[in-house]
């Protein structure tokens, strides 16, 4: 029988940590595939960022830095500036791209530093255990919104929405992981982002809707299922802003 | 040799890019900012980046990140920026990064003042971010020092794979002096461990300081002290006048330029004063206080640092005064001499 599926050659053989269930797996999966399909395995320096993606540095078998909280747009900042042939990406939680690091995805894409973003929208802090996240929706109950999501807490921040408005930001769109249909979408976005890397073209970010059963104390299939019902209505899927190059 | 009159940010700035600086990114603040400013005008032409960051956090993360692509990085700025600075530059250490951090102090708590302070020491040569750490600390006192210990500063950082701190102030930032300018041998370090691509020929690098197994932890904690002892023992550096005498001043920086103005004064008054000067304020330089000196006398711009590392050398065997000076203000040659008489005398 033909081989019709197999793990991507960017990815390490070390077991992932993830939750039964939680989709940053088929999100590393989706970028490691991308970086096959350019063959630019060799070439490629990845920032991992701190949430429960901390150790990406693990199991991307190019080389890897591991950004402080927040930070990863400034480190990849740093790389790609020294090394500029070479192709950059930074994987980031909604906590840390949304949160604590806002300053530096802001000035990222006001820049228009050529390099590739990769979201992950859980709408909750994971790797803490289930706080709030400024991505959690109006009404969402998590550890530090007890009584749901209220205004007095703050409403849910669209980072794409915001980032679009930037001269810098060249590509961005929203894409999800809650079906396999949407996953082959995300994945050629996820393409096509690094595709404009390797042709100049600056600043570009896919923001995924990813779930977190765990903290969202759901099945994995509810958890695909309240994305679908929940999140996409308020984090509404496409492309964002599309100034790239036609090709 | 080519000779210049320059600020001392200025010749901090042409001697790194002497030294093969590729990758700065700093953020505007008094008495720093000449610094930057010299860098945008001239590192382009020297082939390497100048960016001015969105915050001092920003900065030193990306001199995380440049570092960590094997080039020569720096960053600068003043004390209330160098406290932003803190969480990256622990990062940096657990990570094994070589880099240059330059803090051109000015005054605290606080926003302070923007007038010469040496009220970050503790900062500097405790460690200042979170976990155990230390990090090489040259202590310049004239525009000529911050040439030369610049140059000094990369090599040393990428020896030991550890960043280096140039703990100046607002005086030494500012002052004009002339300067000789020289072009410094590049030596070559070993850099296989940064991320640059595998071109799949080796597996990959990873630049990391998360070592959440506690053995792993432990082994990470012990090769930095390791490496420490080293550099204790190895990177000393002092400048000492009067070996012999009977008080020894103890000053850094811009004070030990009017302590060294004060030794004249003493000679002609019958004192016998002599000085020690660290060069490198960590590793604090213990080897000088072998002396048979009847006191010490420390002074800093500051309520008392530097003078807690001077008690522990001295340990007991003599008395160790105290001068400082808070809030902006230089000590003078008769607030010193003043102190001198009193110890004298007693
Ligand atoms: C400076 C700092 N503050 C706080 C933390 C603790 N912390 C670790 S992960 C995290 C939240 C991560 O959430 P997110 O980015 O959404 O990633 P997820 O785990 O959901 O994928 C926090 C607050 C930290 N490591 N460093
Ligand atoms: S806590 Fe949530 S985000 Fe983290 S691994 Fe588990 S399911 Fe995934
Ligand atoms: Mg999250």
């Amino acid at each position: 029988m033909p081989l019709k599926f197999k793990k991507p050659d960017s990815l390490t053989d070390i077991a992932m940590h993830y939750c039964p269930g939680c989709t940053h797996g088929i999100i590393h999966r989706l970028v490691a595939n991308a970086i096959d399909t350019l063959g630019i395995e060799g070439k490629t320096v990845g920032i991992a960022s701190v949430g429960c993606s901390v150790f990406a540095y693990n199991y991307f078998t190019c080389d890897m830095q591991q950004a402080s909280h927040g930070r990863a747009p400034a480190v990849a900042t740093g790389v790609k500036r020294s090394l500029p042939d070479r192709i950059v990406f930074t994987y980031q939680g909604d906590g840390d791209l949304a949160a604590i690091g806002t300053a530096e995805i802001v000035h990222a894409a006001a820049r228009g530093e050529n390099i590739t973003v990769i979201f992950v929208n859980n709408a909750i802090y994971g790797m803490t255990g289930g706080q709030m996240a400024p991505t959690t929706l109006n009404g969402q109950v998590t550890l530090t919104s007890p009584y749901g999501r209220r205004q007095q807490e703050g409403h849910p921040v669209r980072m794409s929405e915001m980032l679009s408005t930037l001269d810098g930001a060249r590509y961005i769109e929203r894409v999800s992981v809650h079906n396999p249909a949407h996953i082959i979408k995300a994945g050629k976005s996820i393409i096509k982002a690094f595709e404009m890397q390797l042709r100049g073209e600056g600043f570009s970010m896919i923001e995924v809707l990813s779930t977190c059963p765990t903290n969202l104390k759901m099945s994995p299939v509810k958890a695909l299922k309240w994305v679908e019902n929940n999140m996409i209505p308020f984090y509404p899927l496409g492309i964002i802003k599309d100034g790239s190059v036609k090709v | 040799m080519e000779q210049k009159l320059m600020k001392g940010n200025e010749a901090i700035a042409e001697a790194a890019i002497r030294a093969g600086l590729k990758f700065y990114a700093g953020y505007p603040i008094t008495p720093q900012t000449e610094l930057p400013e010299y860098l945008a005008k001239h590192m382009e032409k020297s082939g390497g980046t100048f960016i001015q960051a969105e915050s001092e956090i920003s900065a030193i993360n990306m001199v995380y990140g440049a570092a960590g692509a094997g080039i020569r990085a720096m960053t600068s700025s003043s004390s209330p920026g160098i406290s932003l600075k803190q969480e990256g530059i622990s990062y940096i250490v657990g990570s094994e990064l070589p880099c240059v951090i330059v803090n051109v102090m000015r005054t605290g708590p606080g926003l302070g003042g923007i007038h010469p302070s040496q009220s970050d020491y503790f900062q500097a040569v405790k460690g200042g971010g979170h976990g155990d750490y230390k990090m090489l600390v040259l202590a310049p006192n004239s525009v000529q020092e911050m040439y030369d210990f610049t140059i000094d500063a990369f090599d040393i950082a990428d020896k030991y794979r550890n960043p280096v701190m140039i703990l100046a102030d607002g005086i030494l930032g500012q002052m004009m002096e002339a300067v000789n300018l020289y072009t410094p041998a590049t030596e070559k370090f070993d850099k296989s461990w940064a991320t640059t691509g595998t071109y799949k020929k080796r597996k990959h690098n990873i630049i990391n300081s998360l070592y959440i197994k506690p053995e792993e932890s432990e082994t990470l904690n012990k090769r930095l002290q390791a490496k420490y002892k080293i550099m204790a023992q190895n990177e000393q550096r002092v400048e000492i006048i009067n070996p012999d005498a009977d008080i020894m001043l103890v000053a850094f920086g811009i004070v030990a330029r009017v302590a060294k103005q004060v030794l004249d004064d003493a000679k002609s008054q019958n004192l016998s004063v002599g000085l020690i000067r660290p060069l490198t304020v960590w590793p604090f330089p213990s080897k000088a206080f072998k002396t048979a000196a009847k006191a010490y006398l420390t002074i800093e711009l500051n309520s008392g640092q530097m003078v807690e590392d001077v008690r522990l050398e001295v340990n007991g065997r003599a008395p160790v005064h105290f001068l400082g000076k808070m809030g902006g203000k230089v000590l003078t040659v008769d607030d010193i001499m003043a102190k001198l008489k009193q110890i004298a005398g007693a």
